[in-house]
Protein backbone atom coordinates (compact mmCIF):
# COMPACT_ATOMS: atom_id res chain seq x y z
CA UNK A 1 0.00 0.00 0.00
CA UNK A 2 2.66 3.06 -0.42
CA UNK A 3 0.82 4.60 -2.94
CA UNK A 4 -2.37 5.14 -1.12
CA UNK A 5 -0.98 4.56 2.55
CA UNK A 6 -3.27 7.07 4.10
CA UNK A 7 -6.26 5.73 1.96
CA UNK A 8 -6.98 9.17 0.81
CA UNK A 9 -6.00 12.20 -1.21
CA UNK A 10 -3.67 14.33 -0.28
CA UNK A 11 -3.82 17.90 -2.08
CA UNK A 12 -3.97 21.70 -1.30
CA UNK A 13 -3.91 22.54 2.28
CA UNK A 14 -4.54 20.18 5.41
CA UNK A 15 -5.12 17.26 3.27
CA UNK A 16 -2.76 15.87 5.37
CA UNK A 17 -4.93 16.28 8.92
CA UNK A 18 -8.15 14.62 9.39
CA UNK A 19 -11.13 16.07 7.56
CA UNK A 20 -12.11 19.45 8.70
CA UNK A 21 -15.25 20.10 10.85
CA UNK A 22 -17.58 22.67 9.64
CA UNK A 23 -16.62 25.02 12.44
CA UNK A 24 -12.74 24.69 11.39
CA UNK A 25 -13.51 25.41 7.53
CA UNK A 26 -15.85 28.13 8.92
CA UNK A 27 -12.87 29.61 10.56
CA UNK A 28 -10.21 29.06 7.57
CA UNK A 29 -13.01 31.07 5.16
CA UNK A 30 -13.24 33.92 7.52
CA UNK A 31 -9.39 34.20 7.41
CA UNK A 32 -9.33 34.48 3.66
CA UNK A 33 -12.64 37.04 3.61
CA UNK A 34 -10.29 38.79 5.99
CA UNK A 35 -7.41 39.33 3.33
CA UNK A 36 -10.04 40.16 0.85
CA UNK A 37 -10.25 36.49 -0.49
CA UNK A 38 -13.12 35.87 -3.04
CA UNK A 39 -14.11 32.11 -2.54
CA UNK A 40 -15.34 29.32 -4.94
CA UNK A 41 -16.44 26.31 -4.32
CA UNK A 42 -15.26 23.70 -7.28
CA UNK A 43 -16.05 19.93 -7.43
CA UNK A 44 -14.87 16.97 -9.53
CA UNK A 45 -15.14 12.74 -9.94
CA UNK A 46 -11.15 13.14 -11.28
CA UNK A 47 -8.73 14.24 -8.72
CA UNK A 48 -5.90 13.33 -10.84
CA UNK A 49 -3.14 15.44 -9.17
CA UNK A 50 -3.00 17.01 -13.34
CA UNK A 51 -6.56 17.48 -13.28
CA UNK A 52 -6.19 20.99 -12.01
CA UNK A 53 -9.50 22.84 -12.92
CA UNK A 54 -12.23 21.30 -11.16
CA UNK A 55 -15.91 22.40 -12.13
CA UNK A 56 -17.16 25.75 -10.51
CA UNK A 57 -20.65 24.86 -8.19
CA UNK A 58 -22.09 28.14 -8.74
CA UNK A 59 -20.00 31.70 -9.03
CA UNK A 60 -17.24 32.70 -7.23
CA UNK A 61 -18.54 34.29 -4.56
CA UNK A 62 -17.43 38.33 -4.79
CA UNK A 63 -18.51 41.15 -2.11
CA UNK A 64 -19.08 38.09 0.74
CA UNK A 65 -18.65 39.24 4.66
CA UNK A 66 -19.27 36.23 6.12
CA UNK A 67 -18.36 32.94 6.12
CA UNK A 68 -21.89 31.50 6.43
CA UNK A 69 -22.38 32.24 2.80
CA UNK A 70 -19.56 30.37 1.51
CA UNK A 71 -20.40 27.67 3.90
CA UNK A 72 -24.40 27.68 2.60
CA UNK A 73 -23.27 26.86 -0.83
CA UNK A 74 -21.05 24.32 0.54
CA UNK A 75 -23.86 22.75 1.87
CA UNK A 76 -25.80 22.91 -1.22
CA UNK A 77 -23.03 21.41 -3.11
CA UNK A 78 -22.55 18.70 -1.00
CA UNK A 79 -25.84 17.80 -1.31
CA UNK A 80 -26.09 17.66 -5.06
CA UNK A 81 -22.55 15.57 -5.22
CA UNK A 82 -22.32 13.54 -1.70
CA UNK A 83 -19.34 11.08 -3.20
CA UNK A 84 -17.61 13.90 -5.43
CA UNK A 85 -14.23 15.42 -4.23
CA UNK A 86 -15.19 19.38 -3.37
CA UNK A 87 -12.82 21.96 -2.46
CA UNK A 88 -12.85 25.17 -1.84
CA UNK A 89 -10.55 27.90 -3.43
CA UNK A 90 -9.74 31.26 -2.70
CA UNK A 91 -9.02 33.89 -5.13
CA UNK A 92 -6.68 36.47 -3.86
CA UNK A 93 -7.13 39.14 -6.54
CA UNK A 94 -4.57 41.13 -5.43
CA UNK A 95 -2.82 43.57 -8.40
CA UNK A 96 0.24 41.35 -8.81
CA UNK A 97 -0.92 38.30 -7.20
CA UNK A 98 -4.25 37.71 -9.27
CA UNK A 99 -4.27 33.82 -8.19
CA UNK A 100 -5.62 30.85 -5.77
CA UNK A 101 -4.55 32.00 -2.29
CA UNK A 102 -5.94 29.00 -0.43
CA UNK A 103 -7.58 25.42 -1.77
CA UNK A 104 -8.57 22.49 0.58
CA UNK A 105 -10.50 19.64 0.29
CA UNK A 106 -13.78 20.02 2.06
CA UNK A 107 -15.79 16.61 1.19
CA UNK A 108 -14.20 13.31 0.03
CA UNK A 109 -15.81 9.86 -1.25
CA UNK A 110 -16.64 7.22 0.95
CA UNK A 111 -13.85 5.00 -0.45
CA UNK A 112 -10.37 6.38 -2.29
CA UNK A 113 -8.81 4.20 -4.15
CA UNK A 114 -5.88 5.99 -5.26
CA UNK A 115 -3.96 6.00 -8.45
CA UNK A 116 -1.79 3.22 -10.20
CA UNK A 117 1.46 3.84 -11.33
CA UNK A 118 1.84 2.29 -14.32
CA UNK A 119 5.75 1.50 -15.91
CA UNK A 120 6.02 1.33 -19.75
CA UNK A 121 9.23 -0.05 -20.61
CA UNK A 122 10.97 1.68 -23.04
CA UNK A 123 13.99 1.88 -25.62
CA UNK A 124 17.08 1.28 -23.83
CA UNK A 125 15.77 -0.03 -20.79
CA UNK A 126 13.80 3.58 -20.05
CA UNK A 127 11.33 3.85 -17.93
CA UNK A 128 7.89 5.92 -18.68
CA UNK A 129 5.77 6.45 -15.46
CA UNK A 130 1.42 7.10 -15.52
CA UNK A 131 -0.87 7.47 -13.13
CA UNK A 132 -4.00 6.37 -13.47
CA UNK A 133 -7.12 6.62 -10.81
CA UNK A 134 -8.52 3.36 -10.22
CA UNK A 135 -11.92 4.88 -9.97
CA UNK A 136 -11.20 6.70 -13.36
CA UNK A 137 -12.25 3.68 -15.62
CA UNK A 138 -15.73 4.03 -14.53
CA UNK A 139 -17.83 7.02 -16.78
CA UNK A 140 -17.84 10.40 -14.94
CA UNK A 141 -20.76 10.59 -12.61
CA UNK A 142 -20.33 6.85 -11.58
CA UNK A 143 -16.88 6.66 -10.25
CA UNK A 144 -17.35 7.00 -6.66
CA UNK A 145 -20.95 5.34 -6.42
CA UNK A 146 -24.15 7.17 -5.51
CA UNK B 1 -13.97 8.95 4.98
CA UNK B 2 -11.70 5.85 4.89
CA UNK B 3 -9.46 4.97 7.99
CA UNK B 4 -5.82 6.27 7.54
CA UNK B 5 -3.61 3.50 8.11
CA UNK B 6 -0.75 5.38 10.19
CA UNK B 7 -1.68 8.27 13.08
CA UNK B 8 -2.28 11.29 11.63
CA UNK B 9 -0.91 14.03 14.40
CA UNK B 10 -3.83 15.83 15.97
CA UNK B 11 -6.23 13.07 14.80
CA UNK B 12 -5.72 11.76 18.45
CA UNK B 13 -8.24 12.95 21.10
CA UNK B 14 -6.09 14.84 23.04
CA UNK B 15 -6.94 13.78 26.64
CA UNK B 16 -4.30 15.94 28.85
CA UNK B 17 -6.83 18.68 30.69
CA UNK B 18 -6.36 21.58 29.84
CA UNK B 19 -6.37 24.32 32.93
CA UNK B 20 -8.78 27.25 32.77
CA UNK B 21 -6.72 29.96 32.54
CA UNK B 22 -8.70 32.80 33.64
CA UNK B 23 -8.12 35.42 30.33
CA UNK B 24 -7.51 38.98 31.36
CA UNK B 25 -8.94 40.47 28.25
CA UNK B 26 -11.94 38.92 28.37
CA UNK B 27 -14.80 40.65 29.81
CA UNK B 28 -16.32 38.95 33.14
CA UNK B 29 -20.10 37.84 32.19
CA UNK B 30 -22.77 40.46 32.26
CA UNK B 31 -25.19 40.29 35.48
CA UNK B 32 -26.64 43.62 34.83
CA UNK B 33 -27.78 45.52 32.15
CA UNK B 34 -25.70 48.14 32.81
CA UNK B 35 -23.06 45.85 32.13
CA UNK B 36 -24.14 44.71 28.65
CA UNK B 37 -25.42 48.31 27.47
CA UNK B 38 -21.06 49.27 28.57
CA UNK B 39 -19.58 46.12 27.26
CA UNK B 40 -21.90 46.15 23.91
CA UNK B 41 -21.67 49.72 23.55
CA UNK B 42 -25.32 49.79 22.29
CA UNK B 43 -26.17 53.19 23.98
CA UNK B 44 -23.92 55.12 21.83
CA UNK B 45 -25.32 54.22 18.87
CA UNK B 46 -29.40 54.69 20.10
CA UNK B 47 -28.20 57.85 21.80
CA UNK B 48 -26.86 59.01 18.12
CA UNK B 49 -30.09 57.63 16.16
CA UNK B 50 -31.76 60.20 18.65
CA UNK B 51 -29.55 63.46 18.20
CA UNK B 52 -28.99 62.95 14.24
CA UNK B 53 -32.38 61.85 13.44
CA UNK B 54 -35.32 64.45 13.67
CA UNK B 55 -38.59 63.03 15.20
CA UNK B 56 -39.54 60.08 14.25
CA UNK B 57 -40.26 59.28 18.59
CA UNK B 58 -42.57 56.23 18.17
CA UNK B 59 -39.79 54.42 15.67
CA UNK B 60 -36.94 55.68 18.27
CA UNK B 61 -39.24 54.01 21.51
CA UNK B 62 -39.80 51.44 19.69
CA UNK B 63 -35.58 50.41 18.74
CA UNK B 64 -36.08 51.43 22.82
CA UNK B 65 -38.12 48.34 23.21
CA UNK B 66 -36.29 46.10 20.56
CA UNK B 67 -32.67 46.93 22.67
CA UNK B 68 -34.36 46.06 26.08
CA UNK B 69 -35.70 43.08 24.75
CA UNK B 70 -32.26 41.67 23.28
CA UNK B 71 -30.10 43.02 26.64
CA UNK B 72 -32.72 41.04 28.54
CA UNK B 73 -32.62 38.23 26.49
CA UNK B 74 -28.18 38.55 26.60
CA UNK B 75 -29.04 38.31 30.61
CA UNK B 76 -30.79 35.15 30.33
CA UNK B 77 -28.21 33.34 28.48
CA UNK B 78 -25.48 34.38 30.92
CA UNK B 79 -28.00 32.65 33.46
CA UNK B 80 -28.10 29.18 31.70
CA UNK B 81 -31.73 30.35 30.29
CA UNK B 82 -32.53 28.66 27.10
CA UNK B 83 -34.62 30.62 25.06
CA UNK B 84 -34.56 30.33 20.66
CA UNK B 85 -32.68 32.80 19.15
CA UNK B 86 -35.04 35.67 19.19
CA UNK B 87 -36.72 36.46 15.83
CA UNK B 88 -35.43 39.87 14.71
CA UNK B 89 -36.96 40.05 11.14
CA UNK B 90 -38.59 43.33 10.89
CA UNK B 91 -40.83 45.42 8.42
CA UNK B 92 -40.56 49.20 8.33
CA UNK B 93 -43.46 51.31 6.76
CA UNK B 94 -43.99 54.54 5.85
CA UNK B 95 -44.06 56.70 2.37
CA UNK B 96 -40.58 57.66 0.79
CA UNK B 97 -38.40 59.76 2.90
CA UNK B 98 -39.54 59.08 6.26
CA UNK B 99 -36.16 57.76 7.16
CA UNK B 100 -36.59 53.77 6.71
CA UNK B 101 -33.19 53.32 5.20
CA UNK B 102 -31.57 55.71 7.36
CA UNK B 103 -32.87 53.96 10.28
CA UNK B 104 -32.27 50.41 9.17
CA UNK B 105 -28.42 51.06 9.24
CA UNK B 106 -28.47 52.31 12.79
CA UNK B 107 -30.34 49.20 13.33
CA UNK B 108 -27.58 46.86 12.20
CA UNK B 109 -25.24 47.87 13.71
CA UNK B 110 -27.41 48.06 16.87
CA UNK B 111 -27.69 44.48 16.13
CA UNK B 112 -24.07 44.12 15.61
CA UNK B 113 -23.18 45.70 18.91
CA UNK B 114 -25.57 43.64 20.48
CA UNK B 115 -24.14 40.24 19.15
CA UNK B 116 -27.25 39.46 17.12
CA UNK B 117 -25.65 39.55 13.36
CA UNK B 118 -21.81 38.86 13.23
CA UNK B 119 -20.65 41.40 10.71
CA UNK B 120 -23.40 44.63 11.26
CA UNK B 121 -23.62 45.45 7.52
CA UNK B 122 -26.60 46.33 5.24
CA UNK B 123 -27.09 45.62 1.98
CA UNK B 124 -29.80 47.03 0.05
CA UNK B 125 -31.71 45.25 -2.44
CA UNK B 126 -35.14 45.95 -4.54
CA UNK B 127 -37.17 43.20 -6.54
CA UNK B 128 -34.58 43.27 -9.47
CA UNK B 129 -31.84 42.21 -7.74
CA UNK B 130 -34.01 39.03 -6.42
CA UNK B 131 -35.99 37.65 -9.14
CA UNK B 132 -34.24 36.75 -12.45
CA UNK B 133 -35.61 36.87 -15.94
CA UNK B 134 -36.15 33.27 -16.74
CA UNK B 135 -36.44 29.33 -15.24
CA UNK B 136 -33.61 28.96 -13.18
CA UNK B 137 -32.68 32.19 -13.01
CA UNK B 138 -34.33 33.25 -9.74
CA UNK B 139 -32.65 30.95 -7.09
CA UNK B 140 -29.44 31.61 -8.21
CA UNK B 141 -29.80 35.32 -7.73
CA UNK B 142 -31.55 35.20 -4.73
CA UNK B 143 -28.71 32.91 -3.13
CA UNK B 144 -26.23 35.83 -4.65
CA UNK B 145 -27.55 38.33 -2.85
CA UNK B 146 -28.56 36.24 0.15
CA UNK B 147 -24.28 35.09 0.41
CA UNK B 148 -23.41 38.54 0.99
CA UNK B 149 -26.28 39.35 3.43
CA UNK B 150 -25.13 36.88 5.86
CA UNK B 151 -23.34 38.20 8.61
CA UNK B 152 -25.58 41.58 8.34
CA UNK B 153 -29.05 42.90 7.45
CA UNK B 154 -30.97 42.32 4.05
CA UNK B 155 -33.14 45.31 3.38
CA UNK B 156 -35.78 44.87 0.60
CA UNK B 157 -36.92 47.88 -0.36
CA UNK B 158 -40.37 47.84 -1.75
CA UNK B 159 -41.06 44.58 -0.77
CA UNK B 160 -44.42 43.44 -2.26
CA UNK B 161 -43.29 43.73 -5.55
CA UNK B 162 -41.97 40.39 -5.39
CA UNK B 163 -45.78 39.36 -5.08
CA UNK B 164 -47.43 39.92 -8.34
CA UNK B 165 -50.81 37.61 -7.77
CA UNK B 166 -51.98 39.01 -11.36
CA UNK B 167 -49.23 36.78 -13.40
CA UNK B 168 -49.34 33.13 -11.62
CA UNK B 169 -45.97 32.17 -13.20
CA UNK B 170 -44.05 35.45 -11.79
CA UNK B 171 -41.09 34.65 -10.29
CA UNK B 172 -41.19 36.36 -7.72
CA UNK B 173 -42.89 33.73 -5.46
CA UNK B 174 -39.81 31.30 -6.19
CA UNK B 175 -37.32 34.74 -4.32
CA UNK B 176 -40.22 34.53 -1.40
CA UNK B 177 -39.72 30.81 -0.99
CA UNK B 178 -35.79 31.11 -0.76
CA UNK B 179 -36.51 33.94 1.46
CA UNK B 180 -38.54 32.45 3.68
CA UNK B 181 -36.21 29.22 4.35
CA UNK B 182 -33.24 31.15 5.05
CA UNK B 183 -35.12 33.67 7.36
CA UNK B 184 -36.24 30.60 9.40
CA UNK B 185 -33.36 28.24 9.09
CA UNK B 186 -30.72 30.67 9.47
CA UNK B 187 -31.92 33.31 11.87
CA UNK B 188 -27.87 33.57 13.37
CA UNK B 189 -26.56 34.39 10.20
CA UNK B 190 -29.12 36.95 8.80
CA UNK B 191 -31.94 40.04 9.66
CA UNK B 192 -34.18 40.67 7.33
CA UNK B 193 -35.57 44.01 6.90
CA UNK B 194 -38.43 44.77 4.42
CA UNK B 195 -39.52 48.20 3.63
CA UNK B 196 -42.19 50.04 1.82
CA UNK B 197 -45.75 51.76 1.94
CA UNK B 198 -48.41 50.66 4.87
CA UNK B 199 -50.95 49.57 3.09
CA UNK B 200 -49.38 47.78 0.35
CA UNK B 201 -47.10 45.91 2.93
CA UNK B 202 -50.59 45.11 4.61
CA UNK B 203 -52.03 43.65 1.25
CA UNK B 204 -48.91 41.63 0.74
CA UNK B 205 -48.53 40.39 4.52
CA UNK B 206 -52.02 39.36 3.99
CA UNK B 207 -52.01 37.20 0.76
CA UNK B 208 -48.28 36.04 2.41
CA UNK B 209 -49.04 34.73 5.87
CA UNK B 210 -45.70 32.59 5.53
CA UNK B 211 -44.36 36.07 5.62
CA UNK B 212 -46.12 37.91 7.64
CA UNK B 213 -45.29 34.86 10.93
CA UNK B 214 -41.76 35.26 9.85
CA UNK B 215 -42.12 39.14 10.84
CA UNK B 216 -41.26 39.82 14.72
CA UNK B 217 -41.48 43.52 14.76
CA UNK B 218 -43.51 46.21 12.32
CA UNK B 219 -42.48 49.89 12.79
CA UNK B 220 -44.65 52.12 11.07
CA UNK B 221 -42.38 55.73 10.12
CA UNK B 222 -45.08 58.49 10.32
CA UNK B 223 -44.89 61.78 7.76
CA UNK B 224 -43.01 64.50 9.13
CA UNK B 225 -44.38 67.50 10.39
CA UNK B 226 -43.83 71.06 8.88
CA UNK B 227 -41.67 71.71 11.78
CA UNK B 228 -39.74 68.30 11.37
CA UNK B 229 -39.25 68.98 7.77
CA UNK B 230 -37.68 72.76 8.61
CA UNK B 231 -35.51 71.29 11.61
CA UNK B 232 -33.85 68.50 8.86
CA UNK B 233 -33.25 71.40 6.44
CA UNK B 234 -31.08 73.11 8.86
CA UNK B 235 -29.08 69.49 9.66
CA UNK B 236 -28.89 69.10 6.23
CA UNK B 237 -27.52 72.48 5.66
CA UNK B 238 -25.35 72.17 8.24
CA UNK B 239 -23.96 68.95 7.26
CA UNK B 240 -22.81 70.55 3.55
CA UNK B 241 -21.78 73.28 5.56
CA UNK B 242 -24.08 76.26 4.08
CA UNK B 243 -26.55 78.63 6.32
CA UNK B 244 -29.63 80.26 5.76
CA UNK B 245 -29.30 84.21 5.03
CA UNK B 246 -31.40 86.70 6.71
CA UNK B 247 -35.30 86.22 5.64
CA UNK B 248 -34.02 82.51 4.17
CA UNK B 249 -35.06 80.26 6.40
CA UNK B 250 -38.61 81.97 6.57
CA UNK B 251 -38.53 81.83 2.98
CA UNK B 252 -37.79 77.99 3.15
CA UNK B 253 -40.74 77.53 5.75
CA UNK B 254 -43.14 79.07 3.45
CA UNK B 255 -41.90 76.64 0.67
CA UNK B 256 -42.76 73.71 2.34
CA UNK B 257 -45.80 74.71 3.06
CA UNK B 258 -46.67 75.06 -0.41
CA UNK B 259 -44.61 71.95 -1.33
CA UNK B 260 -46.19 69.63 1.11
CA UNK B 261 -49.91 70.58 -0.76
CA UNK B 262 -47.99 69.73 -4.00
CA UNK B 263 -47.95 65.56 -5.10
CA UNK B 264 -45.14 63.26 -5.29
CA UNK B 265 -43.94 64.52 -1.65
CA UNK B 266 -41.14 62.47 -0.33
CA UNK B 267 -40.71 64.18 3.22
CA UNK B 268 -37.06 64.50 4.00
CA UNK B 269 -36.01 63.82 0.34
CA UNK B 270 -38.01 66.21 -0.98
CA UNK B 271 -35.77 68.68 2.06
CA UNK B 272 -32.90 67.50 0.34
CA UNK B 273 -33.68 67.27 -3.33
CA UNK B 274 -34.78 71.17 -2.67
CA UNK B 275 -31.70 71.99 -0.73
CA UNK B 276 -29.65 70.99 -3.91
CA UNK B 277 -31.84 72.95 -6.24
CA UNK B 278 -31.24 75.66 -4.14
CA UNK B 279 -27.23 75.52 -3.77
CA UNK B 280 -27.47 75.29 -7.86
CA UNK B 281 -29.39 78.92 -7.49
CA UNK B 282 -26.57 80.28 -4.97
CA UNK B 283 -24.07 79.00 -7.48
CA UNK B 284 -25.58 80.50 -10.36
CA UNK B 285 -25.98 83.42 -8.64
CA UNK B 286 -22.54 83.56 -7.46
CA UNK B 287 -21.09 82.91 -11.00
CA UNK B 288 -22.67 86.24 -12.65
CA UNK B 289 -20.34 88.33 -10.73
CA UNK B 290 -17.23 87.39 -12.12
CA UNK B 291 -15.25 90.35 -10.73
CA UNK B 292 -16.67 89.87 -7.29
CA UNK B 293 -14.36 88.23 -4.72
CA UNK B 294 -15.96 85.87 -2.91
CA UNK B 295 -15.66 85.24 1.00
CA UNK B 296 -16.13 82.90 2.37
CA UNK B 297 -19.88 84.04 3.83
CA UNK B 298 -20.89 83.79 0.35
CA UNK B 299 -19.81 80.83 -0.09
CA UNK B 300 -21.73 79.66 2.70
CA UNK B 301 -24.81 81.32 2.70
CA UNK B 302 -28.41 80.62 1.19
CA UNK B 303 -29.65 83.63 0.22
CA UNK B 304 -33.76 83.85 0.33
CA UNK B 305 -34.16 84.82 -3.76
CA UNK B 306 -32.12 81.22 -4.01
CA UNK B 307 -35.96 80.14 -2.37
CA UNK B 308 -37.90 82.18 -3.89
CA UNK B 309 -37.08 81.13 -7.53
CA UNK B 310 -38.25 77.78 -7.39
CA UNK B 311 -41.34 76.91 -9.38
CA UNK B 312 -43.92 76.23 -6.17
CA UNK B 313 -43.70 80.14 -5.63
CA UNK B 314 -44.50 80.35 -9.31
CA UNK B 315 -48.71 80.51 -8.93
CA UNK B 316 -48.37 83.22 -6.58
CA UNK B 317 -48.45 86.69 -7.47
N1 LIG C 1 -35.44 62.07 10.85
C1 LIG C 1 -34.50 62.48 9.97
N2 LIG C 1 -33.59 63.39 10.32
C2 LIG C 1 -32.67 63.80 9.45
N3 LIG C 1 -32.54 63.35 8.19
C3 LIG C 1 -33.42 62.43 7.76
C4 LIG C 1 -34.43 61.94 8.62
N4 LIG C 1 -35.16 61.03 7.96
C5 LIG C 1 -34.62 60.95 6.74
N5 LIG C 1 -33.58 61.79 6.59
C6 LIG C 1 -32.79 61.95 5.39
O1 LIG C 1 -33.66 61.89 4.29
C7 LIG C 1 -33.13 61.16 3.21
C8 LIG C 1 -34.07 60.05 2.81
O2 LIG C 1 -34.19 59.11 3.87
P1 LIG C 1 -34.32 57.54 3.63
O3 LIG C 1 -33.87 56.85 4.86
O4 LIG C 1 -33.65 57.17 2.35
O5 LIG C 1 -35.89 57.39 3.49
P2 LIG C 1 -36.74 56.13 3.00
O6 LIG C 1 -35.83 54.95 2.96
O7 LIG C 1 -37.82 56.01 4.02
O8 LIG C 1 -37.28 56.50 1.65
C9 LIG C 1 -31.78 60.68 3.68
O9 LIG C 1 -30.83 61.53 3.10
C10 LIG C 1 -31.80 60.85 5.20
O10 LIG C 1 -30.53 61.19 5.67
MG1 LIG D 1 -35.30 54.05 1.14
Amino acid sequence: MMTNPAGRITQGQFSFLPDLTDAEITLQIEYGLNRGYAWSVEYTDDPHPRNTYWELFGMPMFDLKDAAGVLMELQNCRKTFPNHYIRLIAFDSTRGVESIGMSFIVNRPKVEPGFQLERQESVSRTLRYTTRGYAANAPEGERYGN
Amino acid sequence: MSQPMYAIPGSVAANVPVEAVADPTVAPVARTVADVLAQSQVEAVMDELDHDLVGLAPVKQRIRDIAALLVIDKLRLNQGLAAQTPSLHMSFTGNPGTGKTTVALRMAEILHRLGYVRKGHLVAVTRDDLVGQYIGHTAPKTKEVLKKAMGGVLFIDEAYYLYRPENERDYGQEAIEILLQVMENQRDDLVVILAGYKDRMDTFFKSNPGMSSRIAHHLDFPDYSHDELLQIGDRMLGTMNYRFGTGARDAFGEYLTRRLEQPHFANARSVRNALDRMRLRQASRLFEARDRELTREDLTTIETPDIRASRVFGASP
